[in-house]
C-alpha cells in the first residue's frame, strides 16, 4: 500500500477544517441572538422563523444546494448583489461554500442554544434586572454564562456537521481541489476513481472523528446534565 | 418620618382568575407584610412595584421618585428603580460564587458607599464565613441570606421580599427569621414582605396589608389589623393579637419579666431580656377569658382592664370573638356565646381580661 495520505488528501483535510472552523464561528455569532429571540419572543413570527431555521434539518441537501446555487449564480438575486459589489459570483468558491455551510448547519447551532435559554427560564434575567443590570449587560453577564453548556454543544455540533456535509458542498462547491474539495467530496472522488485504499483512509478518519465528537458530547452531557438537542 | 418618603402604589391589573385593583400608601420604614391566600395577587403586586410586570394602569411612586405613572406615560424599567428584590426560591447565579454574587449588584449601582453597604449587609446577615463557598455548598437558609445581602448591597430605597422563607423547611425558616428581625431593627428603609405564614406575619409585621382576590381587605398597623374581629386576618386556633411593649422590670427570683405596653403590662417568662428592650407579645384569642370583677384568687396573674369594643361571630356558632380595648392596644378573647349572655356582656361593658398564656416573639 502506498503512503496513506496523499497531498490531495491533506489539502482536503485542511480545507475541511478551515471551512468547519469558519462556519462554527459565524454560526455562533448568528445563532446566539436568533436562539435568544426564539426563546423569549411571543411574536407571531416565532413559529414561522423557528420552522425556517429547522428546515435544513429535513430538506435534502441537494434541494438546499440547488436553491443556493441558483441564488448565488450570475442571474440569482444574491449573485447580482455580489457582482454589483465587485465580488464576482460566489458559486464554486470557498466563500460560497461557507455561506451554504452556515445555512445548512444553522439548526445545529440554534437548537441547543434555544433549549439552554428556555431551560434557564425568565428568573435569572429578572434577578439581574433588579440588581441594576440593563438587558444587554444581563444577557452577557448572566444568560450567556448560564447557557454555556448549550453554547459548547452548539459549537461542537456545528463543527462536526460541517465536516460531515456532502450534498450542499457538491452542489455549490463543485469539487475543485484546494478551493472547494473537502474530505467528504474527496472520498466520493476516490470511490468514483476506484481508489478504494485512499477512500478507506479518509472514510476511516471521518468515522473515528465523528465517533470521538459524539463520545465527547455524551461525556459532557453526563457531567453537566444540561440540555442537548 | 416625612410624608415625602412614602411608597404610593395605585394599580389595576387584569389576571385570568382575579383582577388586581389596589390603592395603597405605605409608611417610609418598617416591614409591611402583604398577607393573603395564594392567588390573591400578592406576587403580582410586588412584581408591578419592581417593574417586572407592567400593569395597564398604574402609579408607583417612592417619595418624589415616580417609577410609573401611566397618566404621564412614565415607566422606569426595573434596572432603573432603586430597589432590592428577594425571590421566593434561591435566585443566586449559579455561575458565580458567593462573593461574585454579592458583587454583581454592587458593581452596577452607581451610588457611593455601596462597598460599605455590602460590608454592613454581610455583618447584618452573618455570612462573612461563606464568601468563598460555591453556591451548591450553601444550605437553603444561607442562600436566602446571601440573596438578601446581595440586594442590600445596591443600597436600595425599598426592599421587596416575596415569601423568602417559603421554600425552606421549618428548621431553616427558624434559622433565617432572627436575621430578618435584625434587618427590621437596623435598616431605615421600607420593606414589602409577602407571606401566608401567620408566624412570619406576627414576628415581622409593623404594618399589614391583607389582600384577597386582588383587593385590599385591610390595611393598617399590625396591632390594629391583627386585632380586628369582624373579619379576623388569622382564623382558627392561631387567631390572636400582637402587642408591642418594653421590658420594664425583671424578677430574678421567679424568672419573670414585666413587659409594659400602652394599656397595661404583663409578666412573661424571662429569657434574659435587658431592661428597655422592645418586645412583641402574641396573645392568642383562645388564651384570653373575661371576668366582670378582678379576681384575686386565680392562678392567672396577667389581668388587663379594658372595655368591650366589638363582638363578632367566630367560625363555630357556639363561639364569639370579643375585642377588648385597653389604651391604644387591643386584646381578642374567644368565649362562648352562652358566657356572653350569662355575664350580660355587650359592647361598651368594662371587663377584666385574664391572659392564661402569652408568647414573646422577638
Amino acid at each position: 500500500m502506498e503512503f496513506a495520505l496523499t497531498r490531495d488528501a491533506l489539502d482536503a483535510i485542511a480545507l475541511t477544517l478551515a471551512l468547519a472552523s469558519a462556519t462554527t464561528c459565524i454560526l455562533l455569532v448568528l445563532a446566539t441572538p436568533l436562539a435568544w429571540w426564539l426563546s423569549q419572543t411571543q411574536s407571531q413570527w416565532r413559529a414561522p422563523v423557528g420552522a425556517l431555521v429547522t428546515l435544513p434539518l429535513v430538506l435534502p441537501p441537494s434541494v438546499l444546494g440547488f436553491y443556493l446555487l441558483v441564488a448565488m449564480g450570475p442571474h440569482g438575486p444574491l449573485g447580482q448583489v455580489t457582482q454589483a459589489l465587485g465580488w464576482g459570483v460566489l458559486s464554486f468558491t470557498f466563500t460560497g461554500l461557507l455561506i451554504g455551510s452556515v445555512i445548512f448547519s444553522l439548526p445545529f447551532a440554534v437548537q441547543p442554544l434555544q433549549h439552554a435559554f428556555e431551560a434557564m427560564g425568565a428568573r435569572p434575567m429578572e434577578v439581574a434586572f433588579t440588581l441594576r443590570a440593563a438587558p444587554l449587560d444581563a444577557f452577557f453577564s448572566v444568560a450567556l454564562p448560564l447557557a454555556r453548556p448549550g453554547l459548547v454543544t452548539a459549537a461542537i455540533l456545528s463543527f462536526s456537521h460541517t465536516v460531515g456535509e456532502f450534498g450542499v458542498v457538491l452542489m455549490i462547491g463543485g469539487n475543485i481541489p484546494g478551493s472547494t474539495r473537502v474530505v467528504s467530496t474527496q472520498i466520493y472522488g476516490h470511490v468514483e476513481a476506484m481508489e478504494y485504499a485512499q477512500a478507506h483512509w479518509l472514510a476511516g478518519g471521518m468515522l473515528v472523528f465523528s465517533f470521538g465528537v459524539l463520545l465527547a458530547l455524551s461525556l459532557m452531557r453526563q457531567r453537566s446534565a444540561r440540555v442537548l438537542p | 418620618m416625612s410624608a415625602a418618603d412614602r411608597l404610593s402604589i395605585r394599580l389595576k391589573l387584569a389576571r385570568k382568575d382575579f383582577a388586581l385593583d389596589v390603592d395603597l400608601v405605605l409608611p417610609p420604614h418598617g416591614i409591611t407584610v402583604l398577607f393573603g391566600p395564594s392567588g390573591s395577587g400578592k406576587t403580582s403586586l410586588l412584581r408591578c412595584v419592581a417593574g417586572l410586570e407592567r400593569p395597564a394602569q398604574g402609579l408607583i411612586r417612592l417619595g418624589h421618585e415616580v417609577w410609573q405613572d401611566d397618566s404621564k406615560g412614565i415607566f422606569r424599567p426595573p434596572w432603573k428603580r432603586n430597589l432590592g428584590y428577594v425571590f421566593q426560591e434561591s435566585s443566586l447565579f449559579d455561575h458565580l460564587d458567593v462573593q461574585q454574587n454579592l458583587a454583581y449588584g454592587l458593581q452596577r449601582s452607581a451610588t457611593p458607599g455601596s462597598a460599605d453597604a455590602l460590608a454592613r449587609a454581610i455583618a447584618l446577615l452573618g455570612i462573612g464565613h461563606l464568601m468563598h463557598r460555591k453556591n451548591a455548598h450553601l444550605s437553603g437558609g444561607e442562600r436566602q441570606r446571601v440573596a438578601i445581602a446581595r440586594a442590600l448591597a445596591t443600597q436600595p430605597r425599598l426592599l421587596l421580599l416575596d415569601e423568602p422563607l417559603a421554600a425552606l423547611d421549618l428548621a431553616r425558616r427558624h434559622e433565617v427569621l432572627p436575621w430578618l428581625e435584625a434587618l427590621r431593627g437596623e435598616l431605615r428603609l421600607p420593606m414589602l414582605y409577602i407571606t401566608h405564614s401567620s408566624e412570619e406575619l406576627m414576628r415581622l409585621a409593623d404594618h399589614v396589608v391583607v389582600l384577597d382576590t386582588g383587593l385590599v381587605k385591610a390595611c393598617g398597623s399590625a396591632q390594629e389589623v391583627l386585632s380586628s374581629v369582624p373579619s379576623p386576618v388569622i382564623v382558627g386556633d392561631e387567631a390572636g393579637v400582637l402587642l408591642l411593649g418594653t421590658v420594664v422590670e425583671r424578677d430574678a427570683c421567679w424568672h419573670l419579666a414585666k413587659v409594659a405596653f400602652d394599656g397595661g403590662a404583663m409578666w412573661v417568662r424571662d429569657s434574659a431580656m435587658p431592661l428597655g428592650q422592645a418586645v412583641r407579645l402574641r396573645v392568642l384569642a383562645r388564651d384570653v377569658s373575661l371576668t366582670l370583677q378582678e379576681t384575686q384568687d386565680s392562678s392567672i396573674q396577667n389581668r388587663i382592664h379594658g372595655c368591650i369594643e366589638s363582638i363578632a361571630e367566630d367560625s363555630h356558632p357556639s363561639q364569639a370573638l370579643v375585642r377588648i380595648r385597653c389604651g391604644t392596644s387591643a386584646l381578642v378573647a374567644r368565649v362562648t356565646k352562652r358566657a356572653l349572655s350569662a355575664l350580660n356582656l355587650t359592647q361598651g361593658a368594662a371587663v377584666w381580661a385574664q391572659i392564661k398564656s402569652v408568647a414573646v416573639i422577638g
